[in-house]
Formats: structure tokens, sequence, C-alpha cells
């Protein structure tokens, strides 16, 4: 199957070329819209978004490999972003990196066999004052402690 | 305490919309900047508020302005950073989430002054909710006449655009965030050229700080001198976000003036270390500054106070440590931080971060030995000025600071393990 947009992300697309001087600076933006699209940017994706900005194809690659948060991989449907950086290890990240491993029986940077969750660790999140903080794909939950995570895992359907 | 002005708005219902704004008396300084100021004149109250980069670097901000050439082949841009990214920094999201018209006004009265056309803000790509914000500000400021063509009347255009980052450390460093918004790994460019001659799409280019935008209506609407006089006495400068966490009873961010010391910091604003324990260790202004130790505590948090003793101002995030901090975990968590983060491109940084790391690993497995300790300083000394970008006397900072002024905890450790 030929990757491609849909009408509507075309649309968008075109939003954002409208918005930079120059074409190539909207390769990470579209990026961001083919992960929404595609959930996964595959080797067909990547030949897409540089089919599409009139870039060589090694440097999507190379922006795809270089950042964190594009996806080479499917993820669960929860993406769980523990962040074990100075202000969270201070206040018992580790602990509660031990705790989501035991109830998820994944290590960090793994799936759970039903595809529902993915536990990662990641750097400073910027949610030092709140520490520990979980990012749970776009929302973030503060002043973490194990009782919630239980409650927040059992949240999460 | 005098009233907050970059904070104000922290935690207030709706002060992101366009309405509040402007009944709190937002724009009032654009429309002055645009019908009653010469850019130069924009320019000298900056330079007389004593604004240095909010960022970490600490450079003046109208300086930086006065470097961009007055004719040049190529547009100029402006480039605002909200890559916050040094560990312990949380200051500029709240901003961006609370106050983002502050940004825009901000980033409007700047590109006035610079005569610039176009501006791009670069968010780090976890903040969601702030590019939610700064993006439904620059909406409401466009359909108000604020952006886009002849605005206010007075022939002056200007494009507003949100740049969503992806999650790497490095884009916070200015070259490597142009990189980033040119659609490239982020990987830092040789300097010189710095970024005011050749930056953005090679046109020049000012590069600020979210923190510092934001500061720039209050500074124009109230005059530069008032803005250093907001600092502490014989320090000026003008009243900086201290963001706080760690072993703290209250830990958050303070808005306090230039030069507040930073036992006053920790003991009055941010409530003493919890449980009331003996204060060990604190970072003054990100993971990146060299550490202190707690008779060092009386220092004013200022750029040139925290340089003459050997550490640095940076973002002005204070990290705190009570006497139960295992310092070889935490010296563990922020040199894999930096092995993670360099971006390869310079050898002593990429090979010396992860050698670091490695060793510092094997100390808290309990298998080092004393001459680990001196690796590690032999190494960060081959770091330290050989570097393109600042990452790399970013990770030596804390490498060196930790193994020399607590050297007793980490031979203990060598000997005879944790605790």
């Amino acid at each position: 199957m030929t990757v491609a947009f849909s009408e509507k992300t075309k649309e968008k697309f075109k939003a954002i070329l409208a918005k930079y001087p120059e074409k190539g600076a909207a390769l990470l933006p579209t990026m961001w819209l083919a992960q929404k699209e595609f959930s996964v940017i595959t080797p067909e994706v990547e030949e897409y978004v540089a089919k599409l900005l009139g870039v060589p194809l090694v440097r999507v690659h190379e922006v795809l490999t270089f950042y964190t948060m594009y996806a080479a991989k499917p993820l669960g449907k929860y993406h769980l972003q523990l962040c074990t950086n100075i202000s969270c290890t201070l206040l018992g990240a580790e602990d509660i990196l031990e705790h989501l491993k035991d109830k998820l029986q994944i290590g960090a940077g793994e799936t759970t066999p039903d595809k529902k969750f993915t536990l990662s660790t990641v750097e400073c999140l910027g949610y030092c004052g709140t520490a520990p903080v979980l990012q749970v794909n776009d929302d973030f939950h503060e002043n973490l402690t194990t009782k919630k995570v239980d409650e927040l895992l059992t949240k999460l359907k | 305490m005098p009233k907050p002005i970059l904070s104000k708005n922290f935690g207030k219902k709706n002060a992101h919309s366009l309405g509040v704004y402007i009944q709190d008396g937002g724009y009032e300084a654009m429309k002055k900047a645009l019908t009653e100021m010469k850019p130069e004149q924009i320019i000298q109250e900056v330079d007389k508020s004593g604004l240095k980069g909010r960022g970490g670097a600490g450079f003046p901000v109208g300086k930086k302005w006065s470097f961009i050439p007055k004719e040049a082949p190529k547009p100029k841009y402006l480039v605002i950073n909200a890559d916050e990214g040094e560990p312990g920094t949380y200051k500029d999201r709240p901003i961006m989430e609370c106050d983002p018209h502050a940004v825009v006004e901000g980033a409007i009265i700047t590109c006035f002054a610079v005569g610039i056309h176009w501006a791009g803000i670069y968010v780090r790509g976890e903040y969601v909710k702030s590019i939610e914000r700064l993006e439904g500000a620059i909406n409401e400021a466009y359909a108000k006449g604020y952006l886009g063509k002849n605005i206010l009347g007075m022939g002056f255009d200007l494009d507003m655009v949100v740049h969503r980052g992806a999650g790497a450390y490095i884009c916070g460093e200015e070259t490597g965030l142009l990189e980033s918004f040119e659609g490239k790994k982020g990987q830092p460019r040789m300097k010189p050229p710095f970024p005011a001659i050749v930056g953005l799409f090679q046109g020049p280019t000012v590069i600020n700080n979210v923190e510092s935008i934001a500061a720039i209506p209050h500074i124009v609407k109230n005059g530069g001198e008032w803005f250093n006089g907001l600092g502490a006495p014989g320090i000026g400068g003008g009243v900086k976000l201290f963001p706080v966490s760690g072993h703290v009873k209250k830990p958050g961010i303070y808005e306090l003036p230039m030069g507040t010391p930073l036992r006053e910091i920790i003991y009055k604003h941010a409530g003493g270390i919890r449980g009331d324990k003996k204060l060990k260790a604190v970072i003054p202004g990100g993971a990146s500054a060299p550490v202190l130790k707690p008779e060092e505590i009386d220092v004013p948090m200022e750029y040139a106070n925290l340089a003459k003793i050997g550490s640095m101002m940076g973002s002005g995030a204070v990290i705190v440590m009570d006497e139960d901090t295992d310092l070889v975990k935490t010296l563990r968590v922020l040199m894999c931080f930096y092995a993670h983060e360099s971006c390869g491109k310079c050898t002593p940084c990429r090979e010396g971060t992860g050698w670091m790391a490695k060793i510092i690993k094997r100390i808290e497995k309990g298998e080092g030995e004393s001459a680990d300790l001196d690796t590690i300083v032999s190494i960060a000394n081959g770091i330290r000025g050989r570097t393109l970008c600042p990452l790399g006397d970013a990770a030596v900072g804390p490498a060196l600071s930790f193994v020399t002024k607590f050297r007793q905890e980490f031979e203990d450790y060598i000997k005879v393990g944790a605790g």
C-alpha cells in the first residue's frame, strides 16, 4: 500500500509550508503530522516525507533517529515516560521505576504483550518542582507516589 | 516583597486569553514602542535595564540586539529559545502556559527595535500545552492586528511561528536550535560566524530566552532604570525567576531580585530543608552549574558573584540536596544525562561524557578504584574548552565539582560502598 496523507492532513501540511521561508524547515512539523497520521514513522513514511519536502531521504532518517520523540517502532497505547533526571531522582523516581517495572512486568524501553503500555525513562521534562513526574502520552502526572501510580494504571484502560 | 512582574499571571484564571491580558494593561508597551519610540530608544532602555540573557549564558540583551547589522543582504530573524531542558529548570513553561501574550508582545517590541519581520519560537516537543497556548495567543494577536501586515497602522509587518522540537537537550544550545529550526538534526555550528551575523536561514538572528522576551514589555512600559532598580542594591539587573527543586519544604518558582542570597532562597522562600535535615549540597543554576557546599550559600544569586566562587548562574535553577543524598548516584544520573545528550559532533564531548558515565556507574556498583576519581578529573580537563558548544563544559561542571568538593564521600564509597 502506498503511504499518503489524508486530505485533511494535506491541508495542514500546506498551512505549515506557508509558514516557513524555506521548505526544508518544515521537516520537523511534517514528521509530527506523519507520526499523528501513521503512528509509526516507517521507512515508507520516511520516503513519503522526503518526497513531499524535496529533501534527501538521509536527512529524514537523521532527524528520525536524532530526536527521541519520533517513533520508529510501534509504541503501546499509553507511552509511560518517567523522568529519571536529578530532581526526580532526588525525590524517588527510581522507586517509581521499579514499581512500574513490577506492575507491568516489563523493563524500560519495552512494551507489554497486549500493546497497552510502553515504559520509557526520559531526561528532564521541566516539572522539577512537582517531582517525580510521569508523562503519559501528552499528559503529565506530578508529585508521583507508588499509590498514585497504581491508581493511574487502573484508570488507563 | 515587591509585586511580581514575570510571574504575576501564574495560576491566574484565563490570564492566557487576550481579553484578560489587555484588561491588565497588556499590549500598552507595544503601543508605546511602536507609536512613541524610535527603535534605538528601545534598545537603549533594554541596555539600561541591565537585563541579561535568562537562558543561561547571561549575555546583556540590549548588547546582543545591537550586534545585528542594520542593513543586511538577507532577512533578519528573531528566534525565541523555549527548549527548556536544563535539569532543574521549569520557569519558562508557566510563562508560556499562563502568560503567552507577554511572549508575543515582547517579540513584537523586539522585532520592531531590531528591524525584524519574522519571529519563531522553538518550544521543546514535550511542552504541548505551552505550544497550544502560544498558538492561541498568536492567532488572537493576528485577529486583533497586532501581528501581520501594517501593525497599528505604523507600516510595520511581523509574522510569528511556533516550531515544535522533538526531544534533544542540545537544541537548547543556540546554533543547535537553529539547525533544528531549519529541519535538521540539532548539531551545533562552528562559531564564528555568530548567529547575529549568520543565523537562521543564513540571516542575522537574535536569539533570546522566553524569560528575557517576557521581561521586555515591562521594561518598555516602566523604563530600563526602573527594571534595573529591581535588582539587589549594588547589583541591579532586575528580577529573575528562580525555580527551586529537590529536598526543600516548598519547591516552586520564586520571582526575586537579581542578587538575592542563595541562603535566603533556600531557607526563607523555599521553606528550608525537608524534615529539617542538614543541607549537603546545592546546585545553583541548573545541572551544569558546579555544585556548592553549605558554607558557600551566602553568595548573591547573580552572574558575576557566582562566577567568582567557581560556579555559574545558568538558568537560576536551584537544586537542593539534603544530608542523606547519595552523591555518587546523583553524579551518575547527571553523567548519564550528558552522555545521552551529547550530539556526537565533537570527539572530546562524545567520548568523554561516555567515559565519565561508565566510570561513575562502576563506582556506584562497588567496583570502583581510587584512581577512578583522578581519571574523571583528567577526562573532564580533557573536555573543557575543546568543544564547539558548551555541552562539553556543562558536563565538566558537575563532574569536577562533585569529585573534588566531595572527594571523601567518593573515596569512602569506593572503599566500603554506599552508606
